[in-house]
């Protein structure tokens, strides 16, 4: 996964070790029906449906943590109104735990000659196109959970405060050859800023 | 810790005279000796405040039994007045002492504040370390500066002192000296600037009078130092600002009257703002008085009038005033080493902006200013500050490149600070897109369907892209008109909601730096903003490689017969590693044989330009220093 950065080619559609972009993602990418949806040529790199697991899980936990919460408020204290804040959690949770699926299967990105191109969202949809050369630091992060599935986030910072891609779970393999791709063509293209 | 400490047993009049002509020589100096009292200053001013308004009294108090013994009355003020304590005791001698001690544990500390605070310009950084206790040590590298300010705060400017503020990218990111004598401050960024353009040895000797001239200045004694400075500084105060190594002559003269007038009307601005607020206060206690029936509602009517009235009175007149100020005096110039303004009229500002930094430039017009013909510009460049200094009126200041100016002014500021700009493109910039539309221009706009979503301006409202940059066109009540270089974009993004899809239209966002500039565009054409990810983000890609900024003068002092024959073919002249990937960028990113470009750069013959080694080298960049093109480091 991790080359050799003299004999690694430059281009990155070439230098990437795609097979390890796209091994244990999702096959196929998830938009928009209608006709306007946006859409660029080319193909999209996916991530890890071990994300979707890694993030269900995480949520559950949290449910627990707010209806235990919530329990002993109620029962120790008599507080009644606990319920309130705690079903507009719960509420807002479920809702997330249900689209999540579908939003998973809406994340890729997409090397091309002189960006990386981020796209997320179905019915609110984003695209962000980030030309090589003005990548600040890449950054991968991994929480407890996250590394006993074996996924990482990687966040590419600019110079700019509002460009803020982060590509969520991607497997360790690839989160690692994305940085080291990106990194390498970032060298070659750099100015002042 | 590991550097030398500055040795505290030497003779104090050896660190008074520099005997180097230049400050930028790779050793440490010291501020200017003044520096403890406008930086803790502040605070013996506020204890002296708190004293004398403590003692007010007692002194009116002895004044009045001076002259009419009969009226005093000193019973009035026998209860714990500390003074009166210390008379009583016979305390007199110990209280003189204490203050006195008070005094030189004041002076020592400032002493040893100044002693440790040092800074050191190498080649390729600039060094401040400060602290007793807490050490700090900061080093910038040359390159990566976004400007060089010279302020002058007023009580420093009447004793002729001057902070400069090294500005870096990123969150307080400047190195700070403050402060310096101005002519030494002066010195100070010319060699700054002249590092880090890259032109080390050309200019070197021209700027080497001037830099002696800062070293005579600095006479045998701290005394006559200091009054040469003062005298230097009342002199300045009254002639306006004089610059000593270039003083450049500004390409626009803004009358006082228009500046004057501009700000006022802003401030009428303001001044209907408060007035909504104050005449929706005093209508609804009007209405509330009428309902109950209060007999005494005009009193009430009247305090809260007077109570809010002279407080929005006070704000509006000190916005009013404070703009004013600020912007008076202003002046802007090109010099070798970029873009210089000034302006401030009690607190002088200078800033250098070096080529390159700045990352995007709006032209615009409130309606208010319409009928007179002025506009605005701002930028968004790289301000090096803190947020909280960032929200500050300074740090708005800081972006505003010209105050107020008529057609010429604006074309003429334009043409300094976008110099990729063609000269023959300014017209068409202003005719299409500051006054457009126009007919037939190539501006790619909001459809007719799209409009609800700007009622007033979905005319203007597009983007066009040029060679030099991003054009966005927008506003009409407020008219305004942003251009961003293409070299120094940072990032395109598209967002579409099921409304736009139900339109097919998109919006789009131009990332850049943080600034008073925003690049959002809403209801655009879905092919047009599709077409904006694709183009903007490889020309962009381009103009990066093409661009040299960073160190400004490397290239540009170079002969200009290197230039020639690479200049006609500017696409095409990137170095062997970007050829063959510039000529494959259509094609999706998979398709390309698996060829690789750096094993194999003959496949696209780079036109290699016949250039011998120059005969000045650039600071061995990795890159062969060939083209003008090479990325440098």
């Amino acid at each position: 996964m991790t080359q050799n950065p003299e004999t690694a080619p430059l281009n990155p559609a070439e230098g990437t070790d795609l097979d390890a972009l796209d091994q244990g993602t999702y096959a196929k990418l998830r938009t928009a029906r209608n006709e306007a949806r946006l859409e660029l040529d080319g193909t999209w790199h996916q991530i890890s449906p071990r994300y979707v697991v890694s993030q269900i899980v995480q949520n559950v936990i949290f449910i627990a943590i707010v209806v235990a919460v919530a329990v002993v408020l109620n029962v120790v204290l008599e507080q009644d109104w606990v319920w309130i804040p705690a079903g507009v959690i719960l509420l807002i949770t479920v809702i997330t735990l249900v689209i999540l699926p579908r939003q998973a299967k809406a994340i890729g990105y997409m090397l091309r000659a002189d960006d990386i191109v981020f796209r997320k969202g179905i019915l609110w949809q984003r695209m962000i196109a980030v030309p090589y050369g003005r990548m600040q630091l890449v950054d991968i992060t991994q929480g407890p959970l996250d590394r006993a599935f074996g996924v990482s986030q990687l966040k590419m910072v600019t110079a700019a405060a509002t460009t803020g891609v982060q590509i969520p779970g991607l497997t360790q393999a690839a989160s690692e050859a994305l940085r080291d791709t990106l990194i390498q063509v970032a060298e070659t293209r750099r100015t002042g800023l | 810790m590991s550097e030398p400490q500055p040795p505290l047993t030497p003779s104090p009049q050896a660190s008074a005279v520099e005997p180097s002509t230049t400050l930028a020589n790779g050793e440490w100096h010291r501020m200017h000796p003044l520096t403890p009292l406008f930086k803790g200053g502040l605070a013996l001013i506020i204890v002296a405040g708190i004293v004398v308004a403590n003692m007010r009294d007692r002194v009116i108090n002895w004044l009045v039994a001076l002259f009419t013994p009969e009226e005093a009355h000193y019973g009035d003020y026998t209860g714990g007045d500390p003074v009166d304590w210390v008379l009583a005791n016979n305390l007199i001698l110990v209280a003189l002492l204490s203050v006195l001690g008070l005094v030189l544990v004041l002076v020592a500390i400032f002493w040893f504040v100044w002693r440790f605070q040092q800074f050191r310009i190498t080649g390729d950084h600039v060094e401040v370390r400060k602290g007793i206790i807490f050490r700090s040590h900061r080093r910038a590298p040359l390159d990566r500066v976004q400007g060089v300010n010279l302020t002058r705060p007023f009580p420093a400017r009447i004793i002729g002192l001057a902070k400069l503020e090294v500005v870096g990218a990123g969150n307080d990111a400047n190195v700070e000296l403050e402060y310096l004598a101005t002519p030494r401050a002066e010195s100070v960024r010319a060699d700054i600037l002249r590092l880090a353009s890259g032109a080390r040895a050309a200019r070197h000797a021209a700027l080497n009078p001037d830099a002696a001239g800062a070293g005579t200045a600095a006479p045998a004694s701290a005394r006559a130092q200091l009054v040469g400075s003062m005298n230097a500084g009342v002199n300045d105060l009254i002639a306006g600002v004089d610059l000593a190594d270039v003083v450049p002559e500004s390409v626009v003269k803004i009358p006082t009257g228009r500046l004057v007038g501009s700000q006022l009307i802003s401030g009428l601005l303001w001044l209907v703002f408060f007035g909504v607020i104050f005449a929706v206060a005093i209508g609804s206690t009007l209405i509330g008085m009428l309902v109950d029936g209060d007999p005494d509602g005009g009193v009430v009517l009247l305090g809260i009038g007077l109570g809010m009235g002279i407080p929005m009175v006070i704000a509006v007149v000190g916005i009013t005033w404070a703009q004013i100020s600020k912007s008076l005096r202003y002046s802007i110039a090109p010099t070798p080493d970029g873009v210089r303004i000034t302006y401030g009229l009690l607190t002088t500002v200078t800033e250098t902006l070096p080529p390159g930094r700045i990352f995007a430039v709006e032209v615009s017009q409130s309606l208010l200013w319409r009928p007179f013909g002025w506009w605005m510009i701002k930028i968004n460049r790289m301000s090096g500050k803190s947020a909280a200094q960032q929200s500050s009126g300074s740090g708005q200041q800081f972006n505003v490149v010209l105050p107020v100016g008529k057609r010429a002014d604006v074309e003429r500021v334009l043409a300094l600070v976008l110099p990729d700009v063609p000269a023959a493109s300014i017209s068409s910039l202003w005719d299409q897109g500051v006054v457009g539309p126009s007919e037939g221009d190539a501006y790619r706009r909001m459809p007719r369907r799209a409009w609800w979503r700007r009622p007033v301006s979905w005319k203007r409202h597009g983007y066009l892209v040029e060679e030099f940059g991003l054009i966005l066109r927008r506003g009409n009540i407020w008219r305004k008109l942003a251009v961003f270089p293409l070299a120094r974009l940072q990032g395109v993004s598209l967002s579409q909601g099921p409304i736009d899809r139900a339109q097919r239209v998109s919006g789009a966002q131009v990332h850049t730096v943080p600034g008073p500039i925003t690049g959002y565009l809403s209801g655009l054409e879905r092919a047009d903003a599709l077409a904006l990810l694709d183009d903007v983000s490889r020309a962009a890609a381009e103009a990066a490689s093409r661009d040299t900024t960073h160190r400004w003068s490397e290239h540009a002092s170079t002969p200009t017969a290197v230039a020639a024959p690479v200049a006609p073919p500017p696409y095409t002249g990137p170095p062997p590693v970007f050829t063959a990937l510039g000529q494959t960028p259509p094609a999706p990113p998979v398709a390309p044989p698996p060829a690789s470009p750096v094993a194999a750069p003959p496949v696209a013959p780079p036109p290699a330009p016949p250039v011998a080694p120059p005969a000045a080298p650039p600071v061995a960049p990795p890159a062969p220093p060939a083209s003008p093109a090479a990325p440098g480091e």
